[in-house]
C-alpha cells in the first residue's frame, strides 16, 4: 500500500520566519527519495511536513499544497494522528522511550492502532521488527530491559523497528545513520533497498555515497544566503544528480566545491 | 601563594586550577546540606525532650482518655482522614490543571492559569479558615446530606446523621485540598514542562493523540517529580492548623464518620485549640502529640518513596 506524494508550491513556516520557500517534486510510491543540501537549508524542516509533523512546534505552519494518493494531506477533514499513523517517521538524534522496555517500544506503535495484540503476535511483532532493524541478535536476550540501555547507534536501529512495526505507507528517515558504525549503516541500507518493494521511503542524508547508494531520486536543498529561505535546487533522478546534474550548484555541492 | 602559581609541572595536573571553584562549591554545599539535617535533629530532640513527660503523665491530663494511645488515636485518625480527602480531592485537579497549563492550554490562556493558581498559595490560612467556617461550610452542608443518603452504608458516610452545619471533616478536608493545590500544580506543571520535546515527539510521530503522548512521554518523565509535589502538599495537608481549627467542630470520639456533627480535632489544630490554656503538664502532652504528628510525616514520605523506588527498581530489572 504504498503511497506517492505530490508537493506543489509548499512554503513552511515557524511562526514568522519562512523557513522552506516554493518546493514541489513528487515522490514515487515504491521508491527511495533522498534529500540532500548544507546544514539549516531545511531539509528536516521539509520532511517533518510530509507527515504533518512540522504543526507540532508551536506557531509552526505550511502553505501549498501536499497531496498524498490524490488526497490533501493538509484537507480541513484530515485528522493529523491519522496521518502519522501511516506515514511513519525516524528521527536524526535516537528517542527510545526511556522508561520503556525495548519489547514495549517495539510495539509502542502498534498498541496504539490495535489495543489487543496477542502474545504470539506481539512476540512476532517484535523479532520481525528487530530482526529488519538489524538489531535483534543483539537484544534478544534482554528484550526486557530498558531501551534507554542501548548504545546510541542501537538506540537508533530500535527507533527503526518501532517505526516499521506498524508498517507504514510511508517511512520518512532524517539521518538515520549519523549516529551509527559502517556495519549497522550498511545493514540499514540493506533494510532500505527490503523496503523500497512496499513501501515509500523519503531520507535525508549528509552522506553522499549514502545518497547516491540507496535512492532512486534525489532533492538538493540550499540557501540562497544566511537568513534567507531554503529551496529545491533541483530534483532528479539520483543517477542523473550525480554524473550529469541540471544545475552548477548541484555539481558544486556534490563534488565539494560548495558556494 | 604566588608561590603556587607556577608549581611544578606533575603537581599542576594532580591539582588543576578548577579544583577550588569545586572544593568551596562542594564545601558550600555539604555545610547547606548538614544545616538542614541539623536543624531537624534539633527539631526532633526538642520534641522529644519536652514532650516526654507527656508519654506517660497522670491519668488525669489525658482527659478525656486514660493513657497517651487514647488520647492521640482519635487525633491521628482525624489528622489522617483529613489529608487523604484533601489528596483525593486536590491531585486529580492539581495534575488535570498542570496538564492544562504545560500541554493543552494556548500560552496566552496558560500563564494567567498559572499565575492565578500561584496566588492562591499567598492566601494565609487564617483567611481560608474564615473561608471554609463561615462560606464553604453552608455552601457544602447539602453534599453532606446527599453523601449519607446515597453512601450512608460505607462508614465513613454513616451511619449517624449528617452534619446540620457542614462544620465537618469533609468540609476541613475540602478547604486543606484548596490549600495543597497550588504546590502540586506547580511542582507538576514544572516537571510536565520539562518533558523532552523529542520523546513528545517520539509519541506524536507513532500517530499518538495528545493523551496517549502524555501517557507515553509525560508521565513516565514526570512521575517522581509529581510524587515529590504530592508528599509536599501531603505534608501541608497533615500539618495544616488554623483552616482546619477553624472549620471543625470538634469532639474527642474516635470516628470514622467524615461528614457527622463533629470529629476529633487532627493533631496540629488540637495543639493549636488548646496550647494557650494548658497546664505544664498538658503541654508536655500536646508536645508529645506534635512529635507522633512528626513521626507520622516522615513514615508516610519513607513509605511513597520507597514504593516509588520499588517501582522504579522493578522495572530497571524485568
Ligand atoms: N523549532 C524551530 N523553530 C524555529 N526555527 C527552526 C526550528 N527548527 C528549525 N528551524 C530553522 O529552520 C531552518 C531549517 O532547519 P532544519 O532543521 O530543517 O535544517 P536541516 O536542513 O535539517 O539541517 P541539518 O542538516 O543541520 O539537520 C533553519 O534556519 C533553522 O534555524
Ligand atoms: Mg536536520
Amino acid at each position: 500500500m504504498a503511497k506517492s506524494i505530490d508537493v506543489s508550491d509548499l512554503n513552511i513556516y515557524y511562526g514568522d520566519f519562512l523557513a522552506v520557500e516554493g518546493v514541489s517534486m513528487t515522490i514515487k510510491a515504491r521508491s527511495v527519495t533522498a534529500f540532500i543540501g548544507p546544514s539549516g537549508c531545511g531539509k528536516s524542516t521539509m520532511l517533518r511536513s510530509l507527515n504533518r509533523m512540522h504543526e507540532v512546534i508551536p506557531g509552526a505552519r505550511v502553505e501549498g499544497k501536499v497531496m498524498v494518493d490524490g488526497q490533501s494531506l493538509y484537507g480541513p477533514d484530515v485528522d493529523p494522528v491519522a496521518v502519522r499513523r501511516s506515514i511513519g517517521m525516524v528521527f536524526q538524534r535516537p528517542n527510545p522511550f526511556p522508561t520503556m522496555s525495548i519489547y514495549d517500544n517495539v510495539l509502542a506503535g502498534s498498541r496504539l492502532n490495535s489495543r489487543k495484540l496477542s502474545k504470539a503476535d506481539a512476540d512476532d511483532i517484535v523479532e520481525r521488527s528487530l530482526t529488519h532493524a538489524n538489531l535483534w541478535n543483539e537484544v534478544k536476550d534482554r528484550l526486557g530491559k530498558p531501551g534507554q540501555g542501548l548504545s546510541g547507534g542501537q538506540q537508533q536501529r530500535l527507533c527503526i523497528a518501532r517505526a516499521i512495526a506498524v508498517e507504514p505507507e510511508v517511512l520518512l528517515m532524517d539521518e538515520p545513520c549519523s549516529a551509527l558504525d559502517p556495519i549497522s549503516t550498511s545493514a540499514i541500507e540493506d533494510l532500505i533497498h527490503e523496503l523500497k518493494s512496499d513501501y515509500t521511503i523519503v531520507i535525508v542524508t549528509h552522506n553522499m555515497q549514502q545518497a547516491a547508494r540507496v535512492s532512486d531520486e534525489t532533492g538538493f536543498f540550499n540557501l540562497k544566503a544566511a537568513g534567507q529561505p531554503g529551496h529545491l535546487v533541483e530534483f532528479n533522478a539520483t543517477k542523473k544528480m550525480f554524473t550529469n546534474p541540471d544545475e552548477p550548484a548541484t555539481e558544486a555541492y556534490i563534488s565539494g566545491r560548495f558556494g | 601563594m604566588t608561590a603556587t602559581l607556577n608549581p611544578p609541572e606533575a603537581e599542576r595536573s594532580e591539582k588543576p586550577a578548577s579544583r577550588r571553584g569545586d572544593r568551596i562549591f562542594a564545601g558550600l554545599a555539604r555545610g547547606a546540606g548538614l544545616t538542614i539535617l541539623l536543624a531537624l535533629a534539633a527539631v526532633f530532640i526538642f520534641l522529644f525532650v519536652e514532650g516526654w513527660n507527656g508519654l506517660n503523665a497522670e491519668e488525669a491530663t489525658y482527659r478525656p482518655a486514660t493513657d497517651f494511645l487514647g488520647y492521640i488515636g482519635p487525633l491521628i485518625l482525624s489528622t489522617i482522614l483529613a489529608a487523604i480527602i484533601a489528596l483525593i480531592v486536590a491531585v486529580p485537579f492539581a495534575i488535570g490543571i498542570a496538564l492544562f497549563i504545560s500541554h493543552y492550554a494556548p500560552r496566552r490562556l496558560a500563564t494567567p492559569v498559572a499565575y492565578v493558581i500561584d496566588l492562591l498559595a499567598a492566601v494565609p490560612s487564617v483567611v481560608f479558615g474564615l473561608w471554609g467556617g463561615r462560606y464553604l461550610a453552608d455552601l457544602l452542608q447539602p453534599v453532606h446530606v446527599w453523601l449519607h443518603d446515597r453512601l450512608g452504608f460505607l462508614p465513613f458516610f454513616g451511619p449517624d446523621p449528617a452534619s446540620p452545619n457542614g462544620r465537618s471533616l469533609f468540609t476541613a478536608g475540602i478547604v486543606l485540598a484548596i490549600m495543597i493545590l497550588p504546590i502540586i500544580t506547580a511542582i507538576s506543571r514544572e516537571v510536565f514542562a520539562q518533558t523532552p520535546r523529542l520523546h513528545e515527539e517520539a509519541a506524536l510521530a507513532l500517530g499518538a493523540t495528545r493523551w496517549e503522548m502524555i501517557r507515553y512521554a509525560v508521565f513516565p518523565y514526570a512521575r517522581s517529580g509529581m510524587v515529590s509535589g504530592v508528599m509536599l502538599g501531603l505534608g501541608r495537608a497533615l500539618g495544616e492548623t488554623m483552616a482546619v481549627a477553624m472549620v471543625l467542630a470538634v469532639t474527642p470520639v474516635a470516628t470514622l464518620n467524615v461528614i457527622g456533627t463533629a470529629s476529633p480535632a487532627t493533631i496540629a489544630s488540637n495543639i493549636a485549640l488548646n496550647y494557650k490554656e494548658a497546664t505544664p503538664s498538658r503541654q508536655s502532652l500536646l508536645i508529645a502529640t506534635g512529635l507522633v504528628l512528626f513521626a507520622v510525616t516522615f513514615a508516610i514520605n519513607f513509605f511513597a518513596r520507597w514504593i516509588v523506588g520499588r517501582n522504579e527498581r522493578k522495572q530497571a530489572k524485568a
